[in-house]
C-alpha cells in the first residue's frame, strides 16, 4: 500500500503518521507538500495533526485552500482511503468531505492526555477488523476538538452508523465525564457516507507502539492493511 | 473606488460558545450585576476595489461564504463604506 503523508506549513504530526505508515506497518510512505498539485499515486492519503497556517482564522480554514487539498478532494470523491487525525480532522471538514464542525474545548483549555474510545461501527475500511463495544486507550492533543453539528445531521450520523468512536471512560461507559472536550454525543470521530474518508481527534498514530503507552493505535492501520488486502483501493 | 468592508462575525445563537460563557463568568466576579450574556465574535476588515457598494458588498459576502466565516456555527453581518 503506498500512504501519502501531508505537509502543511505548521503540521507537527507529519512524521508520527510517516513513522507508523513506514516503519511500523512497512507500507510506502510518501511526503506530500502543500504545494504539490498530486499525491503520488497513493492508496490512502493521511492529514496528520497540527496547526496548519497557525490556525490563523478557523483550524483547518485557511489549509483548505491548499493547492493539494484539490487532489486531496478528487481522491476522496473517487473512494479513495483518505484519514485525517486531528487538526487533519478539521481541514476535512473546512473542506466540506465530513459534516460538522470542530469548536473551541468546553474547558477552553488545552487537552492532552489519553483518553478511551469506544468503537461504535465496523462498517467502514478504518474499524472492520474491530467489534463495536470495544475500548482502545488512544492520546488527544486540542484545545479545538469539541464536535458539533445540526441535530439532524447527528441523527443522520446515527442512523447511518458513521460514528466511528465516541468518548467513554476505561470500562467503556459513554459518560460526561469520559468527554474532555464537549463534543456531542462524546463523537471523537466520524466516516463520510462513502465511508472511504474517516476524521478523529485523537491521535492512533500517537499509540502503534507499546512503548508510547499504548498499541490501540495500531489496530485501525491493521484494519486498513486487511482492507487494501481484501478490497485494493 | 475603494471599499472598507466591515464583517462581524458572531457564534449563532443556538451555539455553545464557551469563551463568552467565560468572559461571562469574569464579568461576573468582578461583581458586574445584570450581565445576561456574552458572546465572543471576529471583527475584520477588508478594503476592496470594486466599481460600486453593492459589487463591493456582493464580493465580500462571497468571502464570508467561502472562508470569512462557518456557515455551520456562525452569523455575519456586512457594513460597507467608502475608503
Amino acid at each position: 500500500m503506498k500512504v501519502a503523508v501531508v505537509i502543511f506549513p505548521g503540521s507537527n504530526c507529519d512524521h508520527d503518521a510517516l513513522h507508523v505508515a513506514g516503519t511500523v506497518m512497512g507500507w510506502d510512505v510518501i511526503p506530500v507538500w502543500h504545494e504539490s498539485a498530486e499525491l503520488g499515486g497513493a492508496d490512502l492519503v493521511i492529514l496528520p495533526g497540527g496547526f496548519s497556517y497557525g490556525d490563523y482564522l478557523r483550524c483547518g480554514a485557511i489549509a483548505r485552500f491548499s493547492p493539494v487539498m484539490d487532489a486531496v478532494t478528487t481522491h476522496a470523491n473517487k473512494g479513495g482511503l483518505t484519514m485525517g487525525i486531528c487538526n487533519g480532522f478539521q481541514v476535512l471538514i473546512e473542506a466540506g468531505l465530513l459534516p460538522g464542525a470542530l469548536l473551541n474545548n468546553n474547558s477552553l483549555e488545552f487537552r492532552c492526555k489519553f483518553v478511551h474510545l469506544k468503537v461504535q461501527t465496523t462498517e467502514s475500511p478504518f474499524t472492520r477488523e474491530l467489534e463495536i463495544g470495544d475500548v482502545m486507550k488512544v492520546p488527544i492533543a486540542h484545545g479545538e476538538g469539541n464536535y458539533f453539528a445540526p441535530p439532524d445531521v447527528v441523527k443522520q450520523l446515527n442512523d447511518e452508523r458513521r460514528i466511528a468512536f465516541r468518548y467513554c471512560d476505561e470500562n467503556g461507559k459513554i459518560l460526561p465525564e469520559a468527554n474532555p472536550n464537549g463534543s456531542v454525543e462524546n463523537i471523537a470521530g466520524i466516516v463520510s457516507d462513502g465511508r472511504n474518508v474517516l476524521g478523529m481527534m485523537p491521535h492512533p498514530e500517537r499509540a502503534s507502539e507499546e512503548v508510547l503507552g499504548s498499541a490501540d493505535g495500531k489496530r485501525v492501520f491493521e484494519c486498513l492493511s486487511a482492507a487494501y488486502a481484501d478490497v485494493g483501493w | 473606488m475603494q471599499y472598507r468592508c466591515e464583517v462581524y462575525i458572531q457564534p449563532r445563537a443556538d451555539i455553545l460558545d464557551p469563551q463568552g460563557d467565560a468572559v461571562k463568568n469574569a464579568l461576573d466576579n468582578l461583581a458586574f450585576t445584570g450581565v445576561e450574556e456574552v458572546k465572543v465574535g471576529k471583527y475584520l476588515t477588508v478594503l476592496v476595489e470594486a466599481a460600486n457598494a453593492d459589487a463591493a458588498r456582493e464580493s465580500v459576502d462571497e468571502m464570508c461564504r467561502k472562508l470569512l466565516a462557518n456557515p455551520i456555527t456562525e452569523d455575519y453581518e456586512l457594513k460597507v463604506s467608502e475608503a
